[in-house]
């Protein structure tokens, strides 16, 4: 049976300079890894964040596009007609607002340089909370993999050669994001959880009709 | 080389009562090998079960008692006579009449689900106590391994105390799949295996009972499990009772209401759950929000990112 592939933690600024991807076989179904200059090879990742810009650039379809902030940089999400839920989702969800989302790696050559997106397989509305606990977790997942690069794993072996990575860079990418999540605090009101439920009953009131 | 395996077979018959002509078996060898090319080892094991099973003789019987004692960890492929030294972990409620005994054992190295079957006739095992069992066969069922009992089962109960070991797992991540079969379900009522659209794999389309439970995926962002959360769990950590899930879903007129309101609650969130891993699976006995993130956790973060 194939193994579900664990949803890496990555920080916005990190997985937008990813631009190295490889499958490990040749097989059409075999899974395909977007490495990042860290070491992290990622087919599924797991980030939260804010909406803060959703559009529906579809023809005939919807096919929406979100940014979703985190305190290093913006994801972008891509979600058509073969992500029926979470497009739903955005449809629905009305920027700012922290969501969570779980979804595979893309990344599209422009001929220029590879740009790097999500795939979403879900996505949820979530509180600070929640959040806040994404923001470390991925620190902690990020300065562990920063410390790993003294090894040789084949896959930081990779990352290395491929990104020559400025390990001070991303050190500062997470102690930027760990500071964050104070003065956030302080500037601003967290957000009433039950304002996070109450756009949850409307969305699966809309679902019925 | 044919003529050698047809000796050790014949003899290996008579052994058991069975008076096999050598030039049968040996004519069957040789055809299996020879002209259709069988491998060696499956040409013996189709001539056996010919013989065995038109002299109603179970293959345990031919291949003997001593079966080959393993640790749970080892078990990876299915219809393997083993012997196994394991603890009777829990045992589960079992509405099937073909089924006597059915729950988990368990040794130093993983848990694996078993079956005592009623027509096999072994004496019933009692939870907290350690056996020796021999001639256990390996088996499969949606993707788990399990062991069977049968008829040529040895039972023997042991005064040593077998430490269980990894089996218990305790995982905090994030919920990133509900997977389907969650919810409301229906289960069958002679073998408790849950309904696929009304019909129950073993005795089709049966009326059911209802039930309550989750398929959780949950993933820290080194490991993923799937989380079973019994109704037990799924109504104290959803707040929602099989009897308000059936009201739920009766005022929705759809049954997936209540897999969607769940998934809502679960979806993206934090959660630290803990209970017997089996495989892939753990099933859950404990599971609540994550603990809120304090200061001290954003600080020690910090000074490992400085530690650097």
């Amino acid at each position: 049976m194939l193994e579900r592939e664990v949803a890496k933690r990555i920080f916005a600024q990190e997985y937008n300079e990813s631009n190295l991807t490889f499958k490990e076989s040749d097989d059409q179904y075999a899974p395909l890894y977007l490495l990042t200059p860290t070491g992290a090879r990622c087919n599924r990742v797991f980030i939260t964040g804010t909406l803060t810009e959703k559009e529906d650039i579809g023809e005939s379809a919807e096919h929406w596009r979100a940014r979703v902030a985190d305190p290093t940089g913006v994801f972008t999400i891509y979600a058509g007609q073969y992500q029926p839920e979470a497009a739903q989702m955005l449809s629905l969800i009305e920027p700012p607002q922290f969501i969570a989302v779980v979804g595979k790696t893309n990344t599209y050559d422009t001929g220029e340089g590879i740009i790097t997106s999500i795939r979403p397989e879900s996505i949820q509305v979530i509180d600070a909370e929640t959040r806040d606990r994404w923001i470390i977790e991925t620190a902690k997942h990020t300065l562990e993999r920063i410390a790993a690069l003294g090894n040789d794993d084949p896959d930081v072996t990779k990352a290395k050669e491929h990104y020559s990575p400025d390990l001070e860079q991303y050190k500062q990418m997470v102690l930027q994001a760990l500071k964050s999540i104070g003065t956030r605090q302080t500037v601003e009101e967290k957000p009433e959880k039950d304002d996070a439920e109450k756009v949850g009953f409307e969305v699966m009131d809309l679902s019925k009709t | 080389m044919v003529k050698d395996i047809a000796e050790q077979l014949k003899s290996r018959f008579s052994e058991m009562g069975l008076d096999v002509p050598l030039e049968d078996i040996e004519s069957k060898l040789d055809e299996l090998t020879n002209k259709f090319g069988v491998p060696v080892d499956e040409a013996k094991r189709s001539v056996v079960s010919q013989y065995l099973k038109e002299s109603n003789i179970p293959r345990g019987e031919f291949y003997g008692k001593d079966s080959n004692p393993v640790k749970v960890r080892d078990i990876s492929s299915e219809g393997q006579w083993v012997g196994l030294k394991a603890k009777v972990i829990q045992l589960w409620q079992s509405e099937s009449d073909s089924i006597a005994q059915v729950g988990l054992i368990g040794d130093e190295t993983g848990i694996i689900k078993f079956v005592n079957w009623a027509k096999s006739a072994r004496p019933l095992v009692e939870e907290g106590k350690c056996y020796v069992f021999k001639n256990v066969v390996t088996d499969s069922w949606q993707g788990r391994f399990q062991v069977n009992f049968n008829k040529n089962t040895e039972i023997q109960e042991i005064e040593e105390d077998i430490e269980v070991g990894s089996s218990v797992e305790d995982i905090t991540g994030a919920i990133v799949d509900i997977q389907s079969g969650s919810g409301l379900i229906k289960r069958c009522e002679s073998c408790n295996r849950a309904l696929v659209k009304g019909s129950c794999g073993e005795h089709g389309k049966v009326e059911g009972k209802y039930d309550l439970r989750v398929k959780a995926v949950i993933d820290d962002g080194k490991i993923v499990r799937d989380a079973i959360l019994n109704r037990e769990i799924t109504e104290k950590l959803t707040g929602i009772t099989l009897d308000a899930a059936k009201k739920m879903a009766e005022e929705a007129l759809d049954p997936s209401k209540v897999v969607d309101v769940i998934t809502e609650q679960l979806m993206g969130h934090y959660y630290r759950v803990k209970g017997p891993k089996v495989g892939r699976y753990i099933l859950v006995e404990e599971m609540e929000r994550a603990v809120p993130v304090s200061d001290g956790d954003i600080q020690d973060a910090i000074a490992m990112a400085e530690g650097l």
